[in-house]
């Protein structure tokens, strides 16, 4: 049996994405993400078909998703995804795991490992954290965020429902407002946008700014207002509460004055210029109800729809190889 | 006692210009002759062709003393730092630390400043210092109180001993793991800006200054850190400092993919500062090369990386990359041997570290070219934590010799 190449990249079968886990986006090529992109489309659209929105490709896999910091969106979203594909969802959370007890990340990865996991999805409160565990078990990894480091599925889906509203990236003007700093999902998305040939402006205020941003070849703001002049995107992040306290930023409501995103301050940008969120939101604060609501503007349900997709297609790619798939062998 | 007569070596001599040709005779405990001198038929013969004899390495500010990592470098002392548990705040404490290597090397404990090093409360430094402590020191902390920093150095002045500080400014640095910059940023690292250092040195040597005391800044590791200290010893005052190999060989950029054998306190810096360091080690404003020797299990290191402890295995690396220096003719082989010898010994108040008659027969002989890789699996060091895993290096030490006995 011969096998055809990817219409879109050229390459056959593990060519598209030899990559054993998905940790982050840094070690992607702009040809890889596409790839990625281009088969959530087919879950995508499952998804949004009548029918049942099952396939068993998975079936008989066990998938773990493995979180060591809360999470309800995001988790939720890998269960169904793999569910969608038939595998044997786990899940474990750190509340309720030997974590608390002492145990030490190695010994909890070993032993995770010796379950058998097929695929594992892994969060953790710490950078580098889910690369540590990748090293140690011999099944194919997902990060589903590790500390402040990156949040490859997130940027995915954002970028997925970015193509699909905009049909590309070449030219595309991407706002990235709020906590910098310490957000994977912002750093994710500056590489994987970037990559994919997309302008990016960050905006933060300076104490929530990373040191050296614009090495990631982004221009950085702290006048929101300027930041969001001709945009076609506006990525909005969530403020943590805990850097609310007076430590990063005097209050709420001074950042909600300075970076709240309004209706009216939203008229800077294009006319067409779409609103996302990677939610949870705090509605008033970095985003107002009138912006997140308008139904023209925001793409943030959108976002959580092509979530499942994107994780679909991560879950379905990483594990061709083991499932023997012709051509990822 | 027997006599030993080191033949056919070259000589280091710290306070030299230059290498020498001749011998060294050791009697007792004791050099009997340096240079051109006759010794007894009866005098055991030690063949030193081919090495430098040098005194023994006197590496100021382990963590944890490690004899067969010294003995691979030739440290036949160490100044162990206060840091230990419990900490080395209590004249017992000291008086045991002090006994620990002997007599293979010796271990001169470091005092510390403050109770716990909490930065709160002084310790009995004179009582630590009856008991062997031959220095005060703030441990891998800062004392963020001024007011306490100016007691312990007020207070130490006066017992004649030589505070020994780091120096990061703790409202910067704390929390922090890595430097300001490019490399942290894509990590997501917590990270402080590089002048965390020269906001702590300025600090110090104004409260050195109103207190007249002796200072001594363990690891200096950045451009402007490096000025401050050249223009405090411009103006005179009783200042020094030290630096380890791995800011000479090493950039933040070594920390890439979480490598937490590269995570150091001080952060390691950029390549500006890197060079930085170089050149102060050159031009004399560095006084001290150090191992900051600090082996780490797994249990400390195989975790993510903000959360994995500082510190590295230095011990074994401490020689061969001070002669990278020499090969890089940066410094001569007795300057080399005066940073890691005579000015540790002579900050700590030893009689030690030369290579003199009447000094004490710590000697080692180091054979300078001797190629050889460092493999974090292999070391002799009681945990293999290296940031230079798999670096091809030259030099070693090929005998030790503590109190004229070889070990």
């Amino acid at each position: 049996m011969t096998l055809s190449p990817s219409p879109a990249t050229g390459l056959v079968g593990r060519d598209n994405f030899p990559h054993r886990h998905l940790l982050g986006i840094a070690n992607l090529a702009p040809h890889e993400i596409r790839f990625l992109l281009d088969e959530a489309e087919i879950w995508a659209a499952l998804n949004r078909s009548e029918a049942r929105k099952h396939d068993d490709r998975l079936a008989g896999l066990t998938q773990m998703n493995a979180f060591f910091e809360a999470s309800t969106r995001t988790l939720l979203s890998f269960e169904v995804a793999g569910k969608r594909l038939g595998a044997d969802v786990v899940n474990m959370h750190a509340a309720q795991s030997s974590v608390k007890k002492g145990e030490t990340l190695i010994d909890t990865a070993v032993t995770l490992n010796s379950m058998r996991a097929d695929v594992m999805v892994i969060r953790h409160m710490s950078s580098g954290a889910v690369q540590l565990i990748a090293d140690k078990v011999d099944c194919p990894v997902l990060n589903a965020g590790d500390g402040r480091h990156e949040h490859p599925t997130q940027a995915l889906l954002d970028a997925f429902t970015i193509r699909r509203r905009k049909g590309g990236f070449e030219g595309l003007v991407v706002t990235i407002c709020g906590d910098i700093l310490h957000s994977r999902v912002a750093r994710s998305n500056m590489l994987c946008l970037t990559a994919l040939g997309a302008q990016v402006r960050v905006c933060a205020p300076a104490t929530l700014m990373p040191p050296a941003v614009e090495r990631y070849r982004v221009m950085p703001f702290t006048d929101f207002n300027q930041a969001l002049d001709g945009a076609d995107v506006v990525m909005m992040l969530r403020l943590q509460n805990e850097r609310m306290d007076g430590g990063f930023i005097p209050s709420a409501r001074e950042f909600s004055l300075l970076y709240g995103l309004t209706p009216e301050r939203l008229k800077r940008a294009k006319d067409d210029a779409i609103v996302m969120h990677p939610g949870p939101m705090n509605r008033g604060v970095e985003i107002l109800s009138g912006v997140a609501d308008d139904k023209d503007r925001s793409a943030i349900t959108e976002q959580v729809e092509m979530g499942v997709a994107v994780r679909m297609a991560c879950l379905d790619v990483l594990t061709r190889r083991q499932r023997g798939v012709p051509g990822w062998a | 006692m027997g006599m030993i007569a080191i033949v056919n070596g070259r000589l280091c001599d710290p306070a030299a210009e230059a290498l020498s040709e001749g011998i060294v005779l050791v009697h007792g405990d004791r050099i009997e002759a340096v240079g051109q001198a006759d010794f007894p038929e009866a005098a055991e013969i030690v063949d030193a062709r081919g090495m430098l004899v040098a005194p023994g390495i006197i590496d100021l500010g382990v963590f944890k003393t490690d004899k067969p990592a010294f003995h691979f470098s030739g440290i036949t002392r160490a100044a162990l730092m206060p840091d230990q548990s419990p900490v080395l705040d209590d004249p017992g404490l000291v008086q045991h630390a002090a006994r620990a290597g002997k007599p293979d090397f010796w271990v001169h404990p470091l005092g510390a400043a403050t109770r716990g090093l909490d930065g709160a409360e002084l310790a009995e430094m004179a009582l630590m210092k009856a008991a062997g402590a031959r220095a005060i020191a703030t441990g891998r902390r800062w004392i963020a109180d001024s007011g306490v920093m100016l007691r312990v150095l007020r207070y130490a002045a006066s017992l004649n001993l030589v505070v020994v500080t780091h120096a990061e400014d703790g409202g910067l640095a704390n929390g922090a793991v890595a430097t300001d910059g490019e490399t942290a940023s894509r990590l997501g690292l917590p990270s402080a800006p590089a002048c965390a250092e020269a906001i702590a040195i300025t600090r110090d040597i104004a409260l050195a200054r109103e207190a007249g005391a002796r200072i001594h800044f363990r690891f200096v590791t950045t451009a402007a850190g490096f000025a401050l200290i050249r223009a405090a010893k411009a103006e005179g005052l009783a200042v020094t400092c030290g630096v380890s190999p791995s800011y000479l060989f090493l950039n933040d950029a070594a920390v890439s993919d979480f490598r937490t054998f590269a995570r150091l306190s001080p952060p390691l810096r950029d390549e500006r500062d890197r060079l930085a360091a170089i050149e102060a080690v050159a031009d004399g404003t560095v006084d001290v090369l150090c191992s900051g020797h600090d082996p780490r299990g797994p249990e400390d290191k195989r975790l993510p990386f903000a959360d994995a402890e500082p510190g590295i295995a230095g011990a074994e690396t401490l020689l061969p990359l001070s002669l990278n220096l020499v090969r890089d003719k940066r410094v001569s082989e007795t300057r080399m041997m005066a940073l890691l010898a005579a000015n540790p010994a002579k900050l700590l108040g030893l009689d030690a570290g030369q290579l003199t008659p009447g000094a004490p027969a710590d000697l080692i002989l180091i054979d300078p070219d001797v190629p050889w890789i460092v493999d974090s699996n292999k070391m002799a060091a009681a945990a293999g934590n290296t940031p230079f895993d798999k670096l091809p290096v030259q030099g070693r030490a090929r005998m030790i010799m503590k109190g004229g006995v070889i070990r």
